[in-house]
């Protein structure tokens, strides 16, 4: 039998998600309509023998959390636990930690999937693999291009058994242009790997001196610490994909991953996808609207909208590549471009909140999305516009590459700044 | 009588829209900019007026005969001898206008500053002893042209300037006369420290006998001709009343506009637009149609055969004849250019112009932009610029 494993992480990471994670834990927030790792909860629900999904990570106990887990085991019929660091542990000590339940029960195999990815989630695929390969550990990987791919962790392969030879995480010069996508499939022996590399902590920090009072011999990474390590040993192997994947690291790529979410809907869910008709909203390609939402049959949505519970859409409005999150209004004749629009928010009427887009170079099929800096030469970067929740953006004004922090009155526009 | 128009210049700060049309024939507030003066001449007695105009001089020609048939007026052409040996020949061309005046256009081969043109015209200008009038075609205001003959025949000088009050004098030229009778002391060019608030209005009556004064060469008549006159006693200052606004740049266009649409409110309110959706001070033209749901106002005039589709929202704008505003778009201090096309959920800010027939793709931001005709634009243009 099988098991999977989602690292979820904590508040203190993903401060780039910032406002919109003040309000929702980031692995929750809304991608294509539904929480982020749903997408992931539904691909290991389709697995046959998967016996159970456990989330991993060191966020504090909270009602979305717990709200969202027993929807998610009630909809796919599927035990799902959270398991809590008692402090951020990293990606291997998190799993170490909690070894006894992942393997109780003995499962033969167990995926690890970072929560912040999108992806096809080809699982099946990965199974097959691991049975060809000998029953090793498998690493998904995916192409980027050679100045991109230094931004992830990077995979030298033997192209003909596709053993993984070498491995570096986020290299200052070119290694390889396959990188890490965060999903893996383990068998239980990685932990003896793990077990290894956290001996050798303990005894390092026995022989120095603990400079900071933060640093444990349980927070094992890992990319830098396993992966390493395990590399040119003929113990992992990796599986490439060209299917779609992206990270979520910032809001502007939630954007981007529900535009790939969405457009996967075509085949997986074409239920979610809202069409064109008599009486209803102009639909423009792929468009999530949540059967809760009140739309004015006059507005225009899409491409790449989603529009979330109890949303509120007046006459002539115009949506695209935008996520509307619960609850918000959108006045008559208002406009939203590359933007996401907190929950409970209001835009008045002729407003325009607009963004900008920090997609992948569309003509570069291995492109992979920019997790850029804040600020560039001391301004700030033209991004995705956020409004946080319960903001108010007044009738006719602009807001243009802003980022709006939660329960706040805008009184005029505003262009290229950070709102507090 | 007769007035002078100083059209004379290439109308180059009200480009774009001066690309396609002579500057005294860009519509204001829905009426040619130099039919606003002409009216309120013939209002005071004046039957001849002179356009002294240079090189657009073929172009405003053209333009004059094809509204021919809007102004109802006969173009004839008749030519004048050269003065002075200069090189400098004078076409003069006389219109019949319906208005039953005579409009002769005076062409300088080279521009001839602002005192030139009255050399230009000395013939037409002296063939009797009334005082005549000369104007810088660039101003609206309550014209007081009635007024003006009664001040300048009162002191019997050879000048008489309009004068009107600034917020910020120093940004110009500023005038130094006495209160009680008008009599010019000097002039300040662009004063450092508070002088005076009273600024040349650009509208002058003259005597024939100040031609004396004045040789055929580029001459400045505020540098050159009215300090000698203001010295010799025979320059005086009328102050205007009411509203004054030099429209030749956008920005000033717009002001004006503001200033003329209350003053009409004032004068003849029944010829702006009140109602539902129409807030403060609009003009529109019959012909122009408003769909469902717009918002037009304060401060817009919408010229001849505009389409405005649903849920438009115009403040402080002109939207010059055939122009098409697509649905829910949004416009303040702008001008639209004739013909031109703007998309749906476009907005537009900050004295963006357009100039004739151009196309603004839908959903665009356009701020401060500055598009020459026949252009079309398929990107935002956050920041100010010019669009070529």
């Amino acid at each position: 039998m099988l098991k999977a494993v989602i690292l979820i992480g904590g508040p203190q990471k993903g401060t780039r998600f910032r406002p919109l994670s003040f309000e929702v834990p980031k692995p929750l927030f809304p991608v294509a309509g539904v929480p982020m790792l749903q997408h992931h909860i539904e691909a290991c629900a389709k697995i046959p023998n998967m016996k159970e999904i456990l989330l991993v990570g060191f966020y504090q106990p909270n009602e979305a959390l717990s709200r969202f887990l027993s929807c998610a085991q009630q909809e796919f019929k599927i035990p799902i636990r959270y398991l809590q660091e008692y402090s951020a542990l990293s990606t291997a000590g998190g799993i170490y930690h909690f070894r006894d339940q992942i393997l109780s029960g003995g499962p033969e195999a167990f995926f690890i999937m970072n929560a912040d990815v999108c992806s096809e989630f080809p699982l099946l695929e990965m199974l097959e693999f691991q049975k060809e390969h000998g029953n090793t550990h498998v690493i998904l990987g995916t192409t980027a291009n050679r100045k991109q791919s230094m931004n992830y962790g990077c995979i030298v392969e033997n192209q003909d058994t596709n053993e993984v030879l070498h491995y570096v995480e986020k290299p200052s010069t070119f290694v390889s242009d396959i990188i890490n996508c965060g999903i893996y499939l383990f068998t239980p022996e990685i932990f003896q790997h793990i077990g290894l590399v956290f001996q050798k902590n303990q005894q390092d920090l026995l022989l120095e001196e603990q400079m900071n009072g933060w640093q444990r011999a349980e927070v094992i990474r890992l990319e830098q610490d396993i992966f390493t390590a395990l590399a040119g040993r003929g113990k992992l192997y990796v599986y490439k994909t060209d299917q779609f994947w992206s990270q979520i690291k910032s809001a502007g790529s939630a954007i981007y991953a529900s535009r790939l979410y969405l457009n996967h809907y075509r085949k997986t869910h074409p239920e979610r996808l809202a069409n064109n008709e008599e009486g209803r909203p102009t639909i423009r390609g792929n468009v999530y609207i949540h059967p809760t939402a009140n739309i004015d049959p006059t507005a225009v949505l899409g491409p790449n909208v989603s529009i979330g519970t109890g949303v509120t859409i007046g006459a002539g409005v115009r949506v695209r590549e935008s996520i509307i999150l619960h609850g918000a209004t959108l006045q008559d004749h208002s406009c939203v471009l590359n933007s996401i629009v907190g929950w409970d928010s209001t835009i008045g009427k002729w407003a325009r909140v607009e963004g900008t887009p920090s997609d992948p170079n569309p003509n570069d099929p291995y492109a992979k999305i920019d997790s850029e800096t804040l600020f560039r030469e001391g301004k700030l970067t033209p991004s995705i516009t956020i409004l946080g929740c319960n903001v108010n953006i007044p009738s006719e004004v602009i807001i243009l590459n802003a980022i709006v922090l939660p329960h706040k009155d805008l009184n005029r526009g505003f262009k290229n700044q950070i709102i507090l | 009588m007769k007035a002078l128009i100083l059209v004379g210049g290439y109308g180059t700060r009200l480009r774009p829209l001066t690309l396609s049309v002579p500057k005294p024939l860009v519509e204001f507030c829905n009426k040619p900019i130099l039919l606003h003066q002409v009216e309120a001449l013939v209002k005071a007695g004046v039957d001849h007026v002179i356009l002294a105009v240079s090189y657009m001089s073929d172009l405003l020609e053209k333009e004059m005969k094809a509204q021919e048939q809007i102004l109802g007026i006969k173009i004839s052409l008749s030519h004048e001898k050269e003065p002075l040996g200069t090189g400098k020949s004078n076409a003069g061309l006389v219109f019949l206008s319906k208005l039953g005046i005579k409009i002769s256009l005076s062409h300088e081969k080279e521009p001839l500053g602002t005192a030139g043109p009255l050399a230009l015209a000395r013939e037409l200008l002296t063939d009797n002893s009334d005082p005549f009038f000369v104007l810088n075609s660039d101003v609206i205001c309550d014209f007081p042209f009635e007024d003006m003959v009664k001040f300048h025949q009162h002191h019997g000088k050879q000048g008489t300037i309009v004068v009107t009050k600034v917020e910020e004098p120093s940004k110009y030229g500023v005038v130094v006369y006495e209160g009680e009778s008008g009599r010019i002391h000097r002039f300040v060019e662009k004063p450092q420290v508070f002088v005076s608030n009273k600024i040349n209005a650009g509208m002058y009556i003259f005597s024939p006998s100040v031609l004396h004064r004045i040789q055929l060469r580029p001459t400045s008549i505020e540098k050159e001709i009215f300090p000698v006159m203001a010295q010799e006693g025979h320059l005086y200052a009328m102050e205007l009343q009411g509203f004054w606004m030099d429209i030749g740049q956008p920005k000033d266009f717009l002001t004006g506009m503001c200033m003329y649409l209350q003053s009409e409110r004032q004068r003849s309110p029944e010829r702006l637009r009140t109602g539902p959706g129409f807030l403060g001070n609009v003009l529109v033209d019959p012909t122009a149609r408003i769909g469902q749901n717009c918002t037009l106002g304060p401060n817009v005039t919408i010229g001849a055969g505009v389409v405005l589709e649903d849920g438009v929202r115009i403040k402080r704008c002109t939207v010059l004849k055939g122009a098409r505003v697509r649905s829910h778009s949004w416009l303040e201090s702008c001008i639209i250019g004739w013909s031109c096309s703007v998309g749906q959920w476009v907005r537009m800010e900050n004295v963006t112009v357009l100039g004739e027939d151009v196309i603004v793709n839908d959903e665009l931001y356009l701020n401060g932009a500055n598009v020459l005709p026949h252009k079309s634009i398929a990107e935002s243009v956050p920041e100010p610029r010019i669009i070529m």
